[in-house]
């Protein structure tokens, strides 16, 4: 049971610790949407921003299909539904945790000490920190690129292959999350380079939005083996859409998605621990 | 070693240090690491109730002392407890049982209102709801918060800023306050006002306060006890009198003669320092009692008027730093 | 005289101070070459479609991918440019201070630009053209004189970008939040430069049109230059097309300097 007294914390174990973390998340998020409504106006344009900035990227595969008839072999509706569950794992995965590249600015303007203070877990806070609502934008125009694929595809739609496609965005969610999580913890070390992270996630997203026949087989190894993104979507896709893997892999690869995100997580949750552990020795 | 006496001994810090390991740039590609020791073995007790201020020079290891008490930074040697408490390994429970304001860094959200930060703090710190509302009525009332409450906290002015941070760093009723520059850049009305409330805060409730500034004012006003650190180690750690007899501090006799006199001569253990008409500064060693001095004088000049002036705390503590030196035999003082 | 002595000063410190951000440089450098990979090889898919799409071969794509990657910090393709600094001070009234200095506000921080653009295209523009020549088979020219033509190029396409964000940022002095400006400004960049598709691919109408806005003189003409589609008189022409726009704009920023000038004045601040 959850105790509700002030003594939990250490005592109370990974269990209490994680409701705690959640509970000063959820309140801390919803303390920036306050901050965000207050300027409405502003919140407004930010948020079409964010949906016009990711529908420049489907604009220019839509000028890519007025001049070819597939790319990669993969026809309009394939790519689009790579590029819907690929932005809609990114999103939600950017939603939830995107502002985490600001730990580097953090450790360096001293305010990361203030989160120390608070009786919660400093991950929650951070995680938390400037929770930006205008990120729903790329999440509603993904989501809008992968309802139209789906009414598009020439796939047999059992139970599972519908199941399939929530799955493959939590499990997105969940990798991309991982890859954000250990970013900020590698700002421990690096407080300037912000930028590597964009690689990881924005670039990879770029990539899964394509189908993995388009890139040379190192690279698509690199995302399998290396920073496994190919899981959010790619494998499963291919199966769905009925397609060979390019790498040839046996078939249970392709439902290897959860297993590959609680690795993710758990590494993730393994380099914050180290980040942390080692700014509160040496304070910078 | 005293059970008894450790018992009432809310902060505890024994042999504690921090060293940083440092690369400088030795050449044009050559980095060489070195060990800076920021805290370099500090001992002191502060018990229940205190208001100790502890002061020091910029780099002295007063922010990392602080760091330490609160579970920010984790000690490389010695044993530190706070309410029983070892911060770097418990710090979320140490948490909730102590209140933090750093002056230059708000707390407070900046495009909400003052109140929507409190509830914050209520429900992040799960403050029982009648605690929440008498601490913060109080607050309220004793720093003037109440106009304030609905105010954006970018519309602040800093004192006000200030008063409102302080406010949100006792309302979950916490046993040590640690307070960093709490007075820096405010007016003297802002000024007034905070010590005031930590005064009353102090006394009425209990609350434990370590106060650092650079503001000696504050200290002068606030604490019977103070801190002096310098290059990590303690130098000074005693009342604010003795601090003045322990720093080379000098006190002055100012004496009004009547008439204009050559300097005043052959006073034993002082010196004129100072002639300006029939007015004359003699400067004598602060552990020395005043009276003799003024008797030799009054033997043999025509005193009119005189006054004794204790030494500025200011010069003591530039004395202190510059010596480096360390009294002996003022261990933690006792103002009982 | 005096002008060119104090823009060259502003334009050398603006260079060395974005010189000291060498991990940020470093991390940059990295995503740049990252993000060229990734859109290199949607290009050989795209090109293996579609030879001579556009009016490019193969190498000549690829050229334009490393190209756009090398300029994307020096011509601010993707919004910052350090332009953003004059806007927070117009914002908090600090500009009152400079519109009161000798120095001309439109010049300093066109020197500004410059020097931070130099500096942007050495440090985050060379590795990634440079790791993308080693891979991909690019289309660089072998003449020198064409490559100088390139730098002249850039230089025009970074004034016409300077010109663009300049009137931006004036833009605070009316609008209460300027950041919606400075969205829509980026977008608009971000699409008409070429740095999402080569404007050549646009189809029919639109891409003809999208050639004649400002934005084509940022990425697609000195990438044309470089892979050598410009040569001649089109090459007079593309310069001549930066360079016109380059003025205009500037001379519009100058009229809204005068406007934001009197404004100030009028209201103190």
């Amino acid at each position: 049971m959850a105790s509700d007294g002030p003594a939990d914390g250490v005592g109370g174990g990974r269990g209490a610790a994680m409701a705690q973390g959640l509970r000063a998340y959820g309140l801390i998020v919803g303390m920036w949407v306050r901050s965000t409504l207050a300027y409405r106006a502003s919140f407004v344009m930010m948020a079409f921003g964010n949906f016009a900035a990711t529908a420049l990227d489907f604009v220019a595969i839509m000028l890519m299909f007025s001049q070819i008839d597939a790319l990669g072999g993969f026809s309009l509706p394939e790519v689009a539904f790579l590029y819907g569950t690929s932005g809609v794992s990114l999103g939600l995965a950017d939603l939830l945790l995107g502002s985490m590249d600001r730990l580097g600015r953090r450790v360096r303007d001293g305010t990361l000490d203030t989160l120390l203070l608070r009786p919660a877990p400093v991950f929650a806070q951070v995680a938390a920190d400037r929770f930006a609502l205008r990120r729903l934008g790329r999440i509603t125009q993904s989501l809008l690129v992968l309802g139209w694929s789906l009414t598009r595809l020439d796939v047999d739609w059992t139970v599972g292959r519908m199941l399939m496609v929530p799955l493959m965005a939590v499990c997105g969610t969940a990798i991309f999350g991982a890859v954000f999580t250990a970013g900020a913890a590698f700002q421990f070390w690096a407080q300037d380079a912000a930028e590597v992270q964009n690689s990881f996630t924005y670039g990879g997203n770029a990539m899964l939005q394509y189908p993995p026949t388009v890139f040379a087989k190192d690279l698509v190894r690199g995302v399998t083996f290396l920073v496994p993104l190919a899981f959010v979507n790619w494998l499963p896709a291919l199966r769905l859409l009925g397609r060979p893997d390019p790498l040839g892999l046996p078939g249970w690869a392709d439902f290897l998605g959860p297993v590959v995100a609680a690795l993710m997580c758990a590494g993730a949750a393994v380099a914050w621990r180290f980040g942390l552990r080692a700014y509160r020795s040496t304070g910078s | 070693m005293s059970g008894a006496a450790a018992a009432e001994q809310l902060i505890e810090v024994d042999g504690v240090e921090k060293v940083f390991s440092v690369r400088r740039k030795a050449g044009r590609l050559r980095r060489v690491r070195h060990e800076v020791r920021a805290v370099d073995g500090i001992t002191f007790q502060v018990p229940r109730g205190e208001m100790v201020g502890y002061i020091g020079p910029n780099g002295a290891g007063k922010s990392t002392t602080i760091k330490m008490l609160t579970g920010i930074l984790v000690p490389s040697g010695g044993r530190l407890r706070v309410a029983g408490i070892d911060p770097a390994r418990e710090r979320t429970r140490l948490a909730r049982r102590i209140g933090v304001v750093f002056g230059q860094r708000t707390t407070l959200w900046w495009d909400l209102p003052l109140k929507d930060s409190y509830e914050l703090v209520r429900r992040m710190y799960r403050v029982p709801d009648a605690v929440y509302r008498a601490n913060l009525d109080r607050c309220i009332e004793l720093l003037d918060l109440g106009p304030l409450l609905s105010v954006p906290v970018r519309q602040l002015s800093l004192g006000q800023r200030m008063r409102g941070d302080i406010a949100a760093a006792l309302l979950h009723d916490p046993e040590v306050l640690y307070l960093d520059e709490p007075t820096i850049g405010l007016d003297v009305i802002s000024k007034a006002k905070v010590r005031a409330f930590l005064r009353e805060v102090n006394a009425e409730r209990g609350t434990t306060v370590l106060l650092t500034t650079h503001d000696l004012t504050d200290i002068e006003q606030l604490c019977r006890r103070v801190m002096v650190i310098d290059h990590g180690h303690l130098v000074y750690d005693g009342g604010l009198d003795g601090l003045r007899a322990a720093g080379d501090g000098e006190r002055t006799l100012v004496v009004d003669l009547e008439r204009e006199l050559p300097p005043i001569e052959g006073v034993p253990g002082a010196r004129t320092v100072k002639v300006e008409g029939p007015r004359q500064w003699l400067a004598f060693p602060a552990a020395q009692s005043a009276a003799p001095l003024v008797a030799a004088v009054a033997e043999r000049y025509p005193l009119v008027d005189l006054s004794v002036r204790e030494p500025d705390i200011e010069d003591v503590i530039a004395t202190l730093y510059a010596g480096g030196r360390v009294p002996e035999g003022r261990a933690a003082a006792d103002p009982a | 005289m005096s002008a060119t002595v104090w823009s060259v000063a502003v334009a050398a410190g603006s260079f060395r101070r974005y010189a000291t951000y060498r991990i940020a440089t470093v991390a940059g450098v990295f995503t740049n070459t990252v993000f060229g990979f990734i859109v290199a090889y949607t290009y050989i898919a795209l090109w293996d479609a579609r030879p001579h799409l556009g009016g490019y071969d193969q190498a000549q794509a690829l050229t334009f991918v490393w190209t756009a990657q090398a300029l994307l910090a020096a011509s601010a393709l993707m919004a910052g440019g350090g332009i953003d600094e004059l806007q927070e001070r117009i914002r908090s009234g600090d500009i009152a201070v400079d519109l009161y200095r000798p120095a001309d506000l439109q010049l300093w921080w066109l020197a500004a630009d410059l020097g931070r653009a130099a500096l942007q295209l050495i440090g985050r523009g060379v590795a990634p053209m440079a790791v993308g020549a080693l891979v991909f088979p690019l289309a660089l020219p072998s003449d020198p004189l064409t490559w100088g033509w390139f730098l002249l190029s850039v230089t025009l396409g970074v004034v016409v970008s300077f010109a663009l964000r300049y009137l931006v940022a004036l833009a605070s002095f009316w609008l209460l939040d300027g950041s919606g400006l400075a969205l829509i400004s980026g977008l608009a960049c971000m699409f008409f430069s070429g740095m999402v598709l080569p404007l050549r691919v646009f189809p029919g109408d639109f891409g003809a049109l999208a050639q004649l806005l400002p934005w084509a003189g940022i990425l697609q003409v000195p990438a044309d230059v470089l892979v050598g589609a410009r040569s001649g008189a089109t090459l007079a022409s593309g310069l001549l097309f930066q360079a016109a726009w380059g003025v205009a704009l500037l001379a519009l920023g100058r009229l809204v300097q005068t406007a934001a000038t009197r404004k100030v004045v009028v209201h103190g601040g």
